[in-house]
């Protein structure tokens, strides 16, 4: 997948999990929770949907990896690579 | 013959919107189907059967505004003869008075006197207003000095009245739904002598026990602190049965525990639907019914059980945020668990003060019911229960 395909599947996502979210407002520097006011339910939600659609088991450690979409790109373009590896 | 009426809706609804039927006559339906969706002002709210048997007649048609107590089907027994018209008996009659429940429990001695400045009107005016839900400001008194009297209220609700005749907007209104909060926690600040005690707690045991269950779990089989939460609190209430109920006339002790859930909407708007069953449930089926209300009530597709049948309620503020929450009791219930923000706070371990993830937990109690030695027996059960979560 490309950056731009892994940035478009993590919106996907969160839009489902939080369907008021516009996303075309949202930055690359945004933060789950600070920004965008997910809480630990939704962040939960957030994360089972993108090991669904990713294959990517993102543990509890690393969410802070995955907490703006740039943190996203790059943690989870290093996850695919290494589950193809 | 039963006639299936409009259920219960939570003590501050009076009243919804037929918006669709799941079931057609000659359906055979059993207690506890979903059978029909209404709106109301808290969201689509699907409505369940209370009795066995086959759908004989649909009286009332979708989009009619009905009250609680309204017939909207008839249901034959098994055994009984379905073919058979029910007449007039059901369609015209006027719905009987909701049972004591759904009455909003008014004390004429406790309902505000009138004052200069306010609103003057005779007491059986307020009561019948408030029972009506009719807002005293718009109406003209005819009593004395302008007061307004039993007449004018009764003569204000013949009137066809604007409210019922909006179309509400089908999903979440959060300017109904705001109205709904501020009727049920106005009555709840008026009726209910609140007190409160709190406590902080030590959450490393619990935490280090997420941490290790999570571990190596998909996201789908991890567990949130909330729901440890949710079991202790449940255990709390079993321990201490005189706040794990309802105030009416009177306290009745509920039979179990359905834990209320305080679920934040995004957008604004709060709903505290019961986790139905949540006594009999362990850890993970906590999570994952906290996990599917938490999704239907934001969905606005919760069922009626669960919008009357909890029996104290569990507000958490969540993750981030302030330290302690001092909540206002979910009417007619008797108490209100307000949890904070974890907090990493220094705390005295064995004589050595380190840092430690503390959190508050408020007990908002109803003084009619009980007092400070119950409440704090319910807070020492919670804590122990937090502090050995391989026993939730």
């Amino acid at each position: 997948m490309t950056p731009e395909e892994i940035r478009n599947a993590y919106l996907e996502e969160l839009v489902t999990v939080a369907p008021d979210i516009d996303p075309l407002t949202v930055r690359d520097s945004d933060h789950l929770q600070d920004d965008l006011e997910l809480d630990s339910m939704d962040v939960l939600n957030f994360v089972t949907a993108l090991h669904d659609r990713l294959g990517v088991n993102i543990p509890e450690a690393d969410y802070p990896l995955i907490a703006t979409p740039a943190l996203a790109v790059d943690y989870l373009s290093e996850m695919i690579a290494l589950k193809k590896g | 013959m039963a006639v299936f009426r409009m259920p219960s809706l939570g003590s501050d609804m009076t009243s919804a919107k037929l918006s669709e039927w799941l079931v057609q006559p000659g359906d055979r339906v059993t207690r506890g189907d979903v059978v029909a969706v209404v709106e109301t002002q808290k969201g689509a709210i699907e409505i369940e059967v209370f009795e066995t048997g086959t759908v004989t007649e649909l009286t009332a048609t979708p989009g009619a505004e009905l009250p609680v107590g309204a017939p909207l089907a008839v249901i034959a027994a098994e055994g009984e003869e379905t073919g058979e018209k029910t007449g007039g008996e059901t369609g015209a009659e006027a719905p009987d008075a909701p049972p004591v429940a759904d009455r909003p429990v008014v004390d004429v001695q406790t309902l505000p006197q009138p004052q200069t400045g306010g609103i003057a009107a005779s007491p059986a005016a307020r009561v019948r207003a408030h029972d009506l839900g009719v807002d005293l400001a718009r109406l003209r008194g005819s009593g004395p000095g302008g007061a307004i009297v039993l007449a004018d209220v009764e003569g204000a609700t013949s009137a066809p009245s604007p409210a019922p005749e909006q179309p509400r907007r089908s999903g979440l209104d959060f300017d109904e739904m705001r109205r709904a909060i501020a009727g049920a926690m106005s009555r709840a600040n008026r009726e209910i002598p609140h007190f409160y005690l709190s406590q902080t707690i030590d959450l490393t045991p619990a935490s280090e026990f997420l941490t290790a269950h999570n571990a190596d779990k998909p996201p789908a089989e991890r567990l949130l602190i909330g729901a440890l939460f949710l079991r202790a609190a449940v255990g709390a209430a079993r321990a201490v049965p005189q706040l794990n109920g309802w105030y009416e006339e009177g306290f009745r002790a509920a039979e179990t525990v359905n834990i209320g859930v305080a679920v934040a909407l995004r957008g604004g708007g709060l709903v505290a639907p019961a986790l139905i069953g949540a006594e009999a449930m362990d850890l993970a089926q906590t999570m994952a019914g906290m996990r599917d209300l938490v999704t239907r009530a934001r969905a606005g597709r919760l069922r009626n059980s669960e919008m009357t049948q909890g029996t104290l309620t569990v507000s958490a503020l969540g993750e981030i945020g302030a330290e302690a929450m001092a909540g206002v009791i979910f009417p007619p219930q008797v108490a209100l668990l307000g949890i904070g923000a974890p907090q990493t706070r220094p705390w005295v371990v064995d004589g050595t003060v380190i840092p430690r993830q503390v959190v508050t937990v408020t007990l908002a109690a109803d003084h009619r019911v009980a007092d400070g030695r119950l409440a704090a027996k319910f807070l020492s059960e919670f804590e122990t229960l937090v502090y050995c979560p391989e026993r939730l």
